[in-house]
Order: C-alpha cells, then sequence, then structure tokens
C-alpha cells in the first residue's frame, strides 16, 4: 500500500551518509572550490565505496527477474539517491571527484562482458560523449572508430569530460559507421597512456570547480578489439539505446544531486531565520507571513516536492517498473528548482549570500550545472513532452 | 517503508469513486455549474460510497472501518476530479463528522454522530473562514467568551459550505487567543444564517455567510469537553484534503488541455507539435504528480500515526501556488476556447485560486 514515510533501515542510510557528509565533505568544500582542479587527497577513503555504479544489470536470458514481486525499499537505486543527496548536501564538487566512481563506471557495471568486468570494473572510469559540435544531439557525434585488424583506430575530440585527469579510463563514445545515425555509436574503453589519447585541458567553471573536467582528443587512437563495450556483436539494438537506458538510471541520481544542494540552502536559510528570531510554525495564513518566512516556505515546499518525484522514480528503477517519464520528470523538476532554490537562499541571506565566507555563494554557482549535465531541462521536458502526448522525435522537436 | 504502489483496496475505492464520478459528474457538472445547483440525487449517489462515514464507529452509525487518510485523500482526489463543487459539497458533513469522531467527548459523539452518520445524506459542516483581509485560522476574530455554563460567540463567518441546509456545524473561535471548536445548533438563537455567497468559482456549491451574535452554546458542546480539542490536528488534516483535491482539479485540467493539444490544429498540424505547448503540458504533467506527491507524503505520515504539520502545511501552501498555475496553463492552452463556459477549463482556473484563499473546504 501507499508509503512515503521511510523505513527505519533507510533513514539510518540517510542518517549516516548525512553524518560522514558534515564530518568530511563539508570541511573541505571550500578548500577545493578555491584550489580549482587540486586532487582532493581526503577522498582517498572513499576509494571502493560504489555511488555511481549501481547494481550490474543481468542480460536478458535472467529468469529472476519477473520472481515474487515483494516491494522493497532497500533497494539499489533508493539507498544511492538518499546516498547521493546528503553527499551533495556536503558537496557536489566532491562526490563527483569520489574515487572509482565516475559516470564511466555505471556504463560498465550495465553492459560490460565479464571480461571487461574483471579488466576495467575496478578502474576509475570517466565517461567521454560531449563534443564541441554535439551536446544535447548526443546522436550526431562525430568520434570515429574504425576497425582496423585486431585493433579499433579511433579519431575526435571530447570535451565537458567529469573526471578526466583522476580517471585510469575513460568510456569513448564514437560511431563505427556515421551513415548508419545512432545505431552506430558504441562505447569504447581506452586506458589512460594509450598512445594518441591526450588530455588537453581543464576547465575553469562557474562552480563545482571541485570537479576535474576536460577535453580529451583522439588522433589515430589504437585499442583492443576486445575494448568495444558489451558484446562484440554489432547488434542494432545495443549500442546507443543501451546507454541511454542507464540514464533512465542517473537521471534520478541527478536529481538526487540538485535535492541534497537544495537542502544545504534550506537548511542553512532556517538556521539564520531562527538566528535572527523568526520562529517557523507552519501555522500562519501564508498571506500573514512576512516575505522572508513566504520565501522560506516556498523553497522548503518545491524541495519536498523535487525529493518526492526523485523518490518515485528511483522506488520504480528498483521495483523493476519502467520509469523513462518519471526519470526525467524528477531531473526537469529539481535542476530547475534547485537552481531557484539555492539563488533564492542568497537573495534572502542579502549581503551573507555574496560573501565567499558562507558557503551559500558556492551552493547557488553549484546547482546550475544540474540543470544542464546528463540531459538539459529543456531536453527533460522534451522527453517528458512526448511521452505523455505519444509523438516521436520527428513530431515534437 | 516507501511503496508508490496501492494496495488492492486502495485501487479498488479509487476506480469505484472514478466510476461513480464519470457516471453522475463528468456530463453535469457545466450544467451544475451554470445552474448554481447539484441534483439531489448526485449527492446521495455519492454519499453512498461511505467516505464520510467509514471511519466512525458502528455503535455511533458509521461501518467501524480504519481511519485511512491515504484512502480519503484518494477518494477527495478523485472527487474532484470530476467536479470540486460537487466533491465539497458530498464531504462537508466530514468537516464536522471527522473531528466529533476523533475529538469529541463520549456523550457529544454518542448525541451527533447518529444524526449525521446515516444512509441517506444529513447536512452538516463547519464554519471557519471569516470574511477580512489577514483571515488566519490560527487568530481568529470570531470569539468565545466563557459565561456561566455556556459559552457565547460573536463573530462572522463566510463560505460556509451547506451552511443554509446544515442542521449542526462546528464553529471555530478564538477562545483566551486559541482556536476552539463548538458544536452549534443552526436553530441557535444566536446565529443568523446569511445569504448564499456568491464567489469566483465552485458555483454549484451553497455557501453562507453566518454571523454569531451572542450565540449561546452549552459548556457541553465545546468540542472535546472541559479540556476542549487539538485543533491543530483538524487544520492538519482538513489542509491534506484541500491538497488532495487541488490534484484532482489540477489534473481534471491538464487532462483536458493535453487532449485539446493533441487534435487542434493550426498551422498544419497539432499545436502540440509546438515547443512551447508541449512544455507547458510537460510542466503541467509533473505539477500535479507533485501536487499529488505533496498530499500524498502528509497522509502518509498522519496514516503511521506521526504529527503531519509541516507536511500539511507545506502541501497546502504548494498546492495554492501550482493549482492556480497550472489551471491558469490550461486555460491558455485552450486559447480563446478556453475562456469561453463551454469548456471546462475556465471553471478550473476559477475553483483552482480556492485552494490558497480559503480553509476547511474538505477533511481528511
Amino acid at each position: 500500500m501507499l508509503d512515503l514515510e521511510y523505513s527505519e533501515k533507510l533513514e539510518k542510510v540517510r542518517m549516516s551518509m548525512n553524518a560522514l557528509s558534515k564530518s568530511m565533505l563539508r570541511p573541505i568544500a571550500r578548500k577545493y572550490d578555491e584550489a580549482e582542479h587540486e586532487y582532493p587527497k581526503e577522498l582517498d577513503v572513499f576509494r571502493g565505496l560504489s555511488v555511481m555504479g549501481g547494481k550490474k544489470k543481468k542480460k536478458d536470458g535472467d529468469t529472476d527477474k519477473k520472481k515474487e514481486k515483494v516491494a522493497s525499499d532497500t533497494g539499489t537505486n533508493l539507498g544511492t539517491i538518499v546516498t547521493v543527496e546528503e553527499m551533495c548536501w556536503g558537496d557536489v564538487g566532491l562526490l563527483l571527484s569520489i574515487p572509482n566512481a565516475g559516470l564511466g563506471n555505471a556504463a560498465i557495471s550495465a553492459v560490460a562482458t565479464e571480461e571487461q568486468l574483471e579488466k576495467f570494473g575496478g578502474k576509475w572510469a570517466a565517461m567521454a560523449i560531449t563534443e564541441p559540435e554535439s551536446g544535447s544531439d548526443s546522436g550526431s557525434i562525430c568520434t570515429t572508430a574504425v576497425l582496423d585488424g585486431d585493433e579499433w583506430v579511433l579519431n575526435g575530440e571530447k570535451i565537458f569530460v567529469t573526471c578526466a585527469d583522476r580517471c585510469d579510463a575513460v568510456v569513448v563514445w564514437a560511431t563505427v559507421d556515421k551513415e548508419a545515425g545512432k545505431a552506430g555509436i558504441k562505447s569504447f574503453v581506452v586506458e589512460k597512456g594509450t598512445p594518441g589519447f591526450k588530455l588537453e585541458h581543464l576547465e575553469h567553471k562557474l562552480g563545482i570547480r571541485a570537479s576535474d573536467t576536460g577535453t580529451f582528443v583522439l588522433k589515430d587512437c589504437r585499442i583492443p578489439k576486445e575494448n568495444l563495450l558489451g558484446s562484440s556483436e554489432v547488434k542494432k539494438t545495443e549500442g546507443f539505446k543501451g546507454v541511454m537506458k542507464t540514464f533512465d538510471n542517473t537521471r534520478p541520481m541527478v536529481a538526487a544531486m540538485a535535492n541534497g544542494v537544495a537542502k544545504a540552502a534550506v537548511d542553512f536559510t532556517r538556521e539564520k531565520l531562527e538566528e535572527a528570531g523568526y520562529n517557523l510554525d507552519y501555522s500562519k495564513n501564508p498571506g500573514n507571513l512576512s516575505a522572508v518566512e513566504k520565501d522560506f516556505y516556498w523553497m522548503e515546499a518545491h524541495l519536498d516536492a523535487m525529493r518526492l518525484l526523485t523518490l518515485r522514480a528511483a522506488w520504480m528503477a528498483d521495483n523493476e517498473e519502467f520509469n523513462n517519464l518519471e526519470a526525467s520528470m524528477s531531473k526537469a523538476k529539481a535542476g530547475r528548482y534547485g537552481t531557484l532554490i539555492t539563488q533564492k537562499c542568497c537573495e534572502l541571506m542579502g549581503p551573507l549570500g555574496y560573501s565567499r565566507e558562507y558557503l551559500a555563494e558556492k551552493w547557488m554557482r553549484d546547482s546550475k550545472i544540474l540543470d544542464i549535465f546528463e540531459g538539459t531541462g529543456q531536453i527533460q521536458h522534451l522527453i517528458i513532452a512526448r511521452n505523455i502526448l505519444n509523438l516521436s522525435s520527428k513530431e515534437l522537436k | 517503508m516507501i511503496n508508490f504502489s496501492m494496495s488492492k483496496q486502495q485501487q479498488m475505492v479509487k476506480k469505484e469513486v472514478a466510476k461513480l464520478v464519470k457516471n453522475i459528474v463528468a456530463d453535469n457538472a457545466h450544467d451544475m455549474d451554470e445552474s448554481g445547483q447539484i441534483p439531489a440525487d448526485a449527492i446521495d449517489k455519492a454519499w453512498g460510497l461511505g467516505a464520510s462515514i467509514s471511519m466512525v464507529p458502528e455503535e455511533y452509525g458509521g461501518y467501524g472501518m480504519a481511519d485511512s487518510p491515504l484512502e480519503t485523500a484518494l477518494v477527495l482526489e478523485e472527487l474532484a476530479f470530476g467536479d470540486m463543487a460537487f466533491a465539497v459539497a458530498v464531504t462537508a458533513p466530514s468537516l464536522f463528522i471527522t473531528p466529533v469522531a476523533k475529538m469529541g467527548t463520549e456523550d457529544q459523539k454518542k448525541k451527533y454522530l447518529p444524526l449525521f452518520c446515516k444512509e441517506a445524506y444529513a447536512a452538516c459542516t463547519m464554519a471557519l473562514n471569516e470574511p477580512r483581509f489577514g483571515f488566519d485560522a490560527v487568530d481568529l476574530k470570531t470569539t468565545a467568551e466563557k459565561k456561566g455554563g455556556a459559552y457565547v460567540l460573536n463573530g462572522e463567518k463566510c463560505f460556509v459550505p451547506m451552511g443554509a441546509k446544515a442542521s449542526h456545524m462546528l464553529v471555530a473561535a478564538s477562545l483566551d487567543g486559541k482556536s476552539q471548536l463548538f458544536i452549534v445548533d443552526t436553530k441557535n438563537p444566536g446565529v443568523k444564517m446569511g445569504d448564499r455567497e456568491k464567489t469566483l468559482g465552485m458555483y454549484a456549491l451553497e455557501m453562507n455567510r453566518v454571523v454569531f451574535e451572542n450565540c449561546e452554546v452549552p459548556a457541553e458542546d465545546r468540542l472535546g469537553g472541559e479540556e476542549g480539542c487539538d485543533f491543530d490536528a483538524f487544520l492538519q488534516r482538513s489542509r491534506v484534503g484541500m491538497a488532495a483535491m487541488a490534484a484532482g482539479v489540477t489534473n481534471a485540467s491538464y487532462q483536458f488541455a493535453r487532449e485539446y493539444a493533441k487534435t487542434r490544429v493550426q498551422f498544419g498540424e497539432p499545436i502540440a507539435y509546438r515547443q512551447s505547448v508541449a512544455f507547458m503540458l510537460a510542466e503541467m504533467a509533473y505539477e500535479v504528480d507533485s501536487i499529488r506527491l505533496m498530499a500524498w507524503k502528509a497522509a502518509s505520515a498522519l496514516e503511521a500515526g506521526k504529527d503531519a504539520k509541516r507536511e500539511a502545511y507545506l502541501a497546502k501552501m504548494y498546492a495554492g501556488e501550482m493549482a492556480m498555475k497550472m489551471c491558469d496553463y490550461g486555460v491558455q492552452l485552450m486559447g480563446g476556447h478556453g475562456y469561453i463556459r463551454e469548456y471546462p477549463v475556465e471553471r478550473y482556473y476559477r475553483n483552482a485560486r480556492g485552494f490558497a484563499n480559503l480553509e476547511a473546504m474538505a477533511t481528511i
């Protein structure tokens, strides 16, 4: 039956992650915001903790999928979004910098063969999709992969790669047949140190400065044939669609990141309001609240909404329900309102919200990216709209 | 434990109400709004669902079922999806029955519940809203003063659902600075039943002004007796109820606008093919879900026996803002046709404003 209360177990996860975040991430949040690109060595303790990884999806032949459906709230996705939210309450950039928890790790977990999992599972893997001319339109990427004997030869340029500097390997999207469009896109594992694979530069960003974002150039970069991620057969059904499906799982996680940083802003605002003598008692008619109180409740209400949509998407993933629509809804709402909430916090804080002495200004800078990467808010709205209107990408552009 | 799937019971209840609403309201909502009348047999049929009396113990005339805020939320949403005026009319008795059942003294329950926990609909209600700028449920200007063996009520109430038809009502008044509830017989000489309200929305719903002029209420009719009642507990449940209704109204607007956008052809193709239109609908889709989930979150806490003051407050506040905004989109998406009363979206727009402005139109 319907229930939106956390189980004791899930609440314990949340509390322990919050404690971890408070003790480990908050104290160094400003340090790595200022020391952009410096490796956060304090995070080495997290090596081995699977955050973005997620459970490996079993292949089609598996029979245990449709066993007796027992509802649960301690599945991987729910546990992950609760964890991610608390970690981002600490610091978004540092969460993205956790060793061995790159987006490439998620891809490997999702589609790797047993051999690939053995070879690459333990490495820190970044994901390289975006190119100078291919952002939202990831189906238009131009990095090529040509089979030459026992090797793939990759050529192209990848930008905005998270963990570009710190990773051991990069999952690179390339096309084996430009004429085939999306069906020709596959992902390849390129290890650092491979000749022809160069980290060109790291970006200076508005926020999440603790996270290393970089550009790779691939020039006649040769990798073993076995590095084509997933089955070596060039199946038309896998590849692009398969990796897009990982986004159904990562989208709620990005929403959870937005929820975390927004919660940080809400908690800070509450603290300051209470210090200033406001009694936030959730009872006065909203028409009788001061502007500040009303704005604060507005922040809280939208934060609750974001978190509920995210919870739903993650729960559905854990309970084997197709959640493409709900995942996009959660990111659409959280991405946009997370940004507005952090902006509102700075606004309400007056001069304090503009000063680097407090973390509020950093949260405002950090939250912005969450409405942009892994599918912009506009793309999310497009996905939602096509779904609810039953329109194809040709009909609704 | 987090669970987004309904139990069989919950699914069944939702289905039942939806079916009934489809049969008796869908085609009549427009006429009810235009005529300002709800057919009595429609109210009777919906009353037959038992939503207002199911949780009242059998000894007082109820069904003796477990109190389920979540189930009631489902019912309220489905009723409001059909028509908000109808939903309020049918469930107005809950505004009296539920607080008495939950917070009344044994004598009060024995005396009053059987009057309304019957097969036939008998109107009873609550008088809470006040016609003044700065109205606040926790800072009422209707006062109650203890005088001998009675409380004397003075003040003016507005938007009392089914006021003129009700034989009894709970009146919210400030006693020593705190909001309290009093059981009042509408035949009490101190009750001056006023005119039917002329409103922005819910035209079909009868609501009245009521003036209390030195209205003497026996002390034993103060809800909860000498100790009074936990007014806050009522307010929480009422706010959740309204948030649940808001989900229904907003969903109705969304569904109608979506169908229109898919079929309305301009510039050679359905307007749904245009991003500006599609994006508004996308937003409506997730905001309907958000309004609903906020109501469910509060209902869930109540279901677990927890206090839901914060959640209920935020749920109603959220519904107040977003139901209005989304029902506004609903009108906008229909262009000129959205402005015409032949189509329901303008009614949803008028009804949606009530969620922010009014209190105690419904309760869990």
